[in-house]
């Protein structure tokens, strides 16, 4: 039991290896392996969250090296519930992947090593060891982007790739700087030994900098969200679903890690200057990305665009450094990732039902395929923030920290955020109820169209293909986007001890 | 002024790699040489890595040598640093084939123009 924190690396990684040896005896054993695979790590995440919230951290000597100079597994409340989200969110899509998704054993390998990336990250101690997991993650991501059909899944990977690999070497390169100032890697004894060199050092400061620019591209915060877009959008369904709901929150995580247990809140006190910047790309993250997400046509690429502004939140909530905020910042990554993700798998499962991809398409769409149209619509309005939805929690506390830290540009743009997202869902909720199917409109292209954005998806609209596990999965996001958003004061809570020790 | 550069002069080659391997990715428009590029960006930092280990004077970290030594953590992490970039380049690599396979070219204007800006 005590070997749970390895073990959470661990059961992904081992089953990522039996997919690819079970596959080369039989091709059909991809998804029962993965299914049994993700289940053990989301039994073993359950098992650590319960332990971790107490009052001190879970921690975990790896290979009997001491902390300073081995790598240490610290778990608290909130890698917790990353590793958790991680875990259930990986189970999900698994569950709708199985009718929809890419199905060879290569998909399933893959799929697995991107998990064991993502809750690696999640609970390690190491700044060095979070390089390796972030680039374990960034390499699983472009070969499942990859793994769509055509030239344009290939192209957004390349993308994907060479812009990602700029941000992970940046990290690097702080990773640099800070063990030049200190001559540590270890989080824990970082943070002391830069409080001893001083907030003021060239040196520290220029590694918080890379640092940061280097997470910002891997979060896709405004300027560099570039690859963004297009990874997601060429991806097949079950791919952008799973790397929209996982990848930039993990990013924003390390963030979160980085900021508050490396170099703490008394670093963004003597560098204001520093503050001023995050608070400033998060604002500009948020009015931008809203305003790309409105000039969208193709539904998932518009998703893509919402993903840069929900992070400006998170961003925006990390800079203003109180309690309030940081509890906002937690439960809004918990929320954002079931609700994007939700948003992403039905917005497949509407192209699969009805080869409806742009926002055109969705005209009337209520009338056709009611289900799909229902389950977007409450999803979409989770996202607005309508209470008593989990997108409302996680927006009120983020609001209500930055009027606490009287951070007030930023109080403003949260607040008019939530008419930023209204603006662009509210075009496909009004074209989904309130119009009429496009069939008997001579201007508008027919329902089953194969122009833009048939390509990423191949074939289209064939009724027979959604299946039972497609549908429960998008059924539950939608209940648990509802649900979790009444549970999420109580589990702000229960994050109240860890958010202290974090702040401290 | 030669003589503060003269001293630093390893570290000013890294980061002249760094600026060689952004211009070679945002000024090229072969895909090759833009993953190229890449290397040469990821190479500054792994040179930048051995230089800040090294001590003048010192000796290998055994035992059996003389004090003061060289610190071999930088070393070690870039050992697998360097494991990542090879299996990054490979996967951009493979990617490029089916690029070249579905498009003909590697020339990224030339496939911009035939598919719009996506």
């Amino acid at each position: 039991m005590t070997d749970l924190p390895a073990l959470l690396v661990a059961a992904p990684l081992v089953g990522s290896v039996v997919v690819m040896l079970a596959g080369l005896v039989r091709s059909e054993s991809g998804w029962p392996v993965a299914a049994v695979a993700s289940l053990v790590q989301t039994g073993i995440a359950a098992a650590l969250a319960v332990r971790a919230f107490g009052p001190d951290p879970v921690r975990y000597v790896v290979g009997g090296f001491d902390a300073p100079f081995g790598i240490e597994l610290v778990v608290d409340g909130v890698s917790a519930t990353m590793a958790v989200l991680v875990a259930v969110v990986a189970l999900g899509v698994l569950g709708y992947a199985r009718a929809a998704g890419p199905r060879s054993n290569a998909f399933y390998a893959t799929y697995l090593l991107l998990v064991a990336g993502l809750s690696g990250m999640s609970v390690t101690g190491d700044v060095f060891n979070m390089y390796v997991f972030l680039e374990i993650t960034g390499l699983a991501a472009y070969a499942l982007v990859a793994s769509g059909e055509g030239g344009r899944s290939a192209r957004a990977a390349l993308k994907y790739l060479l812009v990602g690999t700029i941000g992970a070497s940046l990290f690097l390169l702080g990773i640099g700087f800070a063990y030049v100032a200190t001559g540590t890697l270890n989080m824990a004894d970082l943070s002391t030994q830069l409080a001893a060199v001083g907030y003021a050092s060239p040196l520290v400061q220029a590694s918080f900098g890379l640092l940061v620019v280097g997470l910002f591209v891997k979060i896709a915060v405004f300027p560099v969200h570039t690859w963004q877009p297009a990874a997601y959008a060429g991806a097949p369904d079950s791919v952008s679903a799973l790397i929209s709901a996982l990848v930039s929150t993990i990013a924003a995580y390390a963030l979160i890690r980085l900021v508050f247990t490396v170099f703490t809140v008394d670093f963004l006190l003597t560098n204001a200057f520093a503050q001023t910047v995050l608070i400033a790309g998060a604002i500009v993250s948020i009015v931008v990305g809203s305003v790309l997400a409105v000039a969208q046509q193709e539904v998932k690429r518009m998703l893509a665009y919402s993903s840069v502004s929900q992070f400006g939140l998170v961003v925006g909530a990390i800079a203003v450094a109180n309690g309030t905020a940081l509890t906002g910042a937690v439960i809004h990554l918990v929320g954002h990732a079931i609700m994007k993700g939700g948003l992403f798998l039905t917005s497949g499962l509407v192209a699969s039902a009805t080869g409806a991809r742009t926002v055109d398409d969705y005209r009337g769409l209520a009338e056709r395929f009611s289900a799909g149209a229902a389950v977007f619509g409450v999803l979409a309005l989770a996202m607005v923030g309508v209470p008593p939805a989990i997108g409302f929690v996680g927006k009120w506390y983020i609001a209500l920290g930055a009027v606490e830290a009287g951070s007030w540009p930023l109080a403003v743009v949260i607040l008019g955020s939530t008419l930023l997202t209204l603006a662009y869902f509210a075009r496909i909720i009004e074209r989904m109820f309130f119009r009429e199917p496009a069939t008997d409109t001579t201007t508008d292209t027919p329902l089953v169209t194969d122009g833009e954005g048939s390509e990423a998806g191949g074939s289209d609209a064939d009724p027979s293909v959604v299946s039972v596990g497609m549908q429960t999965t998008v059924l539950l996001a939608a209940v648990l986007a509802i649900v979790l958003g009444v549970a999420a004061f109580e589990y702000g809570q229960l994050l109240e001890p860890t958010i202290e020790r974090l702040l401290a | 002024m030669i003589e503060f550069f003269a001293a630093r002069v390893y570290y000013l080659v890294s980061f002249l790699l760094l600026g060689v391997g952004t211009y070679m990715m945002i000024g090229s428009p072969n895909l090759v040489k833009k993953v190229i590029g890449m290397n040469v960006f990821q190479t500054g930092i792994f040179l930048f890595f051995i230089v800040i280990a090294f001590v003048e004077g010192a000796s290998p970290p055994l035992l059996t040598a003389p004090a003061p030594y060289v610190s071999p953590l930088p070393h070690v992490l870039i050992l697998t640093a360097i494991v990542v970039g090879v299996s990054l380049t490979a996967v951009a690599l493979g990617l490029i084939v089916r690029i070249y396979d579905e498009y003909g070219t590697l020339n990224e204007e030339a496939i911009q123009k035939v598919v719009g800006d996506d």
